[in-house]
């Protein structure tokens, strides 16, 4: 299977970690449990936090759940709203 | 109504937007910047939203207590960007026919856009900030 390259939307702390809010990654046939461990991998810092979730088309996604070339991933560190 | 917006919130227009004519009570909860936190001062904060995605969780969160304690009318707006101590940054309004039910569901929906929706705020003290609840213990920046 050809290398896909899919775009994450990073926000809150794990922008300041992966140093840019858009990143780019490949994902062949890869799950959303496959991507944090690649991820967590690539940014040890990311381990130190309390939560690190994963949405495929802005909802929060399980990790076996296949991530498709057309899917928008955002990466979903502790949120701290309201 | 469900709104995320770097203006400054009219609080009332949530509130009649919230509001029914078949109902007994209308309950606003209003969450305003503190100037301290930690024991430090609070210079601002700084808010962030993945806000497609902020509106549909807010949306669930808002059906499921439209069907629990049966709402007449609600409106919830949040606010991001860079906010001082004093300002509101978000109102949940729910307007239902008895009070208890109106007192529910606010705190319900607070509550729950509290814990699942993807909005993030930065403290920003005097010589540092920190990602609220991002890490067990603080992790700070220093500037």
């Amino acid at each position: 299977m050809p290398a896909v390259k899919v775009k994450l939307k990073i926000f809150g702390i794990a922008h300041d970690i992966m140093g840019g809010r858009e990143i780019f990654v490949d994902v062949c046939g890869q799950t959303v449990g496959e991507l944090r461990a690649s991820l967590l991998k690539d940014y040890p810092k990311l381990r130190d936090l309390n939560s690190l979730l994963i949405a495929v088309n802005q909802a929060y996604a399980s990790d076996t759940i296949l991530i498709k070339e057309t899917d928008e991933i955002a990466i979903i560190p502790p949120v701290s709203g309201g | 109504m469900i709104k995320i917006t770097a203006k400054p919130i009219d609080v009332q227009k949530v509130i009649d937007t919230a509001s029914s004519l078949g109902a007994g009570a209308v309950n606003v909860f209003i969450g305003t910047v503190r100037d301290n936190a930690h024991h430090k001062n609070v210079r601002w904060l700084e808010y962030e939203a993945y806000e497609a995605m902020a509106v549909a969780e807010i949306r669930m969160i808002i059906e499921e207590a439209a069907h629990r304690w049966k709402l007449l009318g609600w409106a919830v707006s949040h606010r991001i960007g860079t906010l001082k101590p004093g300002e509101v940054a978000v109102v949940v309004a729910v307007s239902t026919s008895h009070r208890l039910q109106s007192f529910e569901a606010c705190q319900f929906i607070i509550d729950a856009i509290k814990a699942k929706v993807p909005i993030w705020k930065k403290e920003v003290f005097e010589g540092g900030e920190e990602w609220v609840s991002a890490n067990p213990q603080m992790m700070m920046h220093q500037n």
